[in-house]
């Protein structure tokens, strides 16, 4: 579960929409996306994934949001081109995208990395130790809530409560659930996903 | 069309179905106070300055005048000592936000709303959403909108179409009620507008000093 959920705004269902709907391999797609830093070859990228997500949804307006997620779920963020093209391919303004991207939180403006942290910082996990989790979170990446890596390897993001308290303090990565961590563990489950 | 007789204040007034309260009132001279309401515009129900006492059966509720239609044999109150507090309240929160615009300035004055009462915390947009809605509904340039929610909610320009429609049009400009819209358009053309011509030119001093001439 993620934060997303946490506050109620949306339901991300990553699976859903790569296996469904999509044929696109996550990784590939991202490491596609991300691993390369020519600017153009990635902007044709997005494009081409973009016009792909649309036409899943017969370039219908009305799925301005799904398509949204679905480009968010495979890219990771939202990129300023890509919502222009959307607001050029669908007819929808700009700003009105712009005001859907920040409004929820499901969305990010920014690169994301390609693994995602949540440290429950909920009552239980916080008087369980959380905190001394998170510091050991923060310095092994050296990135602080809310932020994202150079390498773009990680987005830490901290939550209030996942709903399974008895396991505290825990750590979400990329949706898996590690329970009753310590320091220690916490250096070593954040190794593997070196 | 079928006409809907009512009374506000006191005064047996006549409307057609799909009318709003407001509506009907301002068609019998009968003033309300509005902050985002726009002959032009769709219905907003943003700052709820509009709110009106209705009675109903007996039974007496809240509304706000400017999106409840009208309805057969209901009495409306413009002004009673609740409603009175209650924008006196919305006005004293606005103005922790928008101290010295100039709508709301009279307002107080009116409601005996006092501008420091709450903290102050000048973001000076009071989120009428008529810059906003205008720029959508009737120009049709949505050059601006809305970003972000709650507290930090905002209003942004976007600098590739203000760029290109904005100079000409400004229309949205006098419907700010706290001239935040135009202090907005400033800073995005100051800090996103893609500069029409090379901006650095060297004086000619400057030149005849550096090559010596
Ligand atoms: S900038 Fe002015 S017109 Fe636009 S929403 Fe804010 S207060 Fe209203
Ligand atoms: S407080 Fe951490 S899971 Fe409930
Ligand atoms: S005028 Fe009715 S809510 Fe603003």
């Amino acid at each position: 579960m993620d934060k997303d959920r946490i506050d109620g705004n949306i339901e991300l269902n990553t699976d859903q929409v790569i296996d469904g709907n999509i044929e696109l391999n996550t990784d590939q797609v991202i490491d596609r996306v991300i691993d390369r830093n020519i600017d153009q070859d990635i902007d044709q990228d997005i494009d081409q994934l973009i016009d792909r997500i649309i036409d899943n949804y017969h370039g219908q307006a009305s799925a301005l949001l799904q398509i949204l997620l679905d480009i968010q779920s495979v890219n990771n963020w939202l990129p300023g081109k890509a919502l222009a093209r959307i607001s050029e391919k669908l007819e929808v303004p700009l700003s009105r995208i712009q005001h859907i991207v920040t409004f929820y939180k499901a969305f990010s403006l920014v690169p994301k990395g390609r693994h995602k942290l949540h440290i429950c910082v909920g009552t239980a996990c916080h008087v369980r130790g959380a905190t001394r989790i998170l510091d050991t979170v923060e310095q092994a990446t050296g990135i602080k809530s809310g932020e994202t890596d150079l390498d773009l390897k990680f987005s830490l993001e901290t939550v209030n409560c996942l709903g399974c308290c008895a396991l505290g303090p825990v750590m979400e990565v990329d949706g898996k659930v590690h329970a009753k961590m310590s320091p220690i563990k916490t250096s070593k489950v954040l190794k593997t996903y070196g | 069309m079928s006409e809907i007789q009512f009374e506000i204040d006191g005064r047996q007034v006549k409307a057609v179905k799909g009318m709003t309260i407001l509506g009907a009132a301002r068609n019998e001279d009968i003033f309300i106070p509005t902050l985002c309401h726009h002959e032009e515009l769709e219905p907003f129900g943003g700052c709820r300055l509009c709110i009106v006492e209705l009675e109903v059966k007996g039974w007496t509720k809240l509304v706000v005048s400017c999106v409840y239609p009208v309805e057969k044999n209901i009495i409306v109150r413009t002004r009673s000592k609740k409603i009175d507090r209650i924008r006196k309240t919305i006005i004293e929160l606005l103005m922790a936000h928008a101290p010295f615009a100039p709508d709301l300035m009279v307002l107080a004055k009116e409601y005996g709303a006092d501008g420091d009462r709450y903290e102050k915390d000048p973001s000076f947009c009071i989120h009428c959403g008529l810059c906003v809605r205008y720029c959508d509904e009737v120009t049709g340039k949505n050059a601006v909108g809305f970003v972000d929610r709650g507290i930090n909610k905002e209003i942004s320009f976007i600098p590739e179409i203000a760029q290109k429609e904005c100079d000409d049009c400004k229309k949205c400009f006098p419907l700010c009620p706290t001239s935040y819209l135009q202090a907005a358009f400033v800073l995005t053309k100051a800090l996103a507008f893609a500069p029409s011509q090379p901006v650095l030119s060297e004086p000619e001093s400057f030149k005849k000093k550096v090559t010596g001439e």
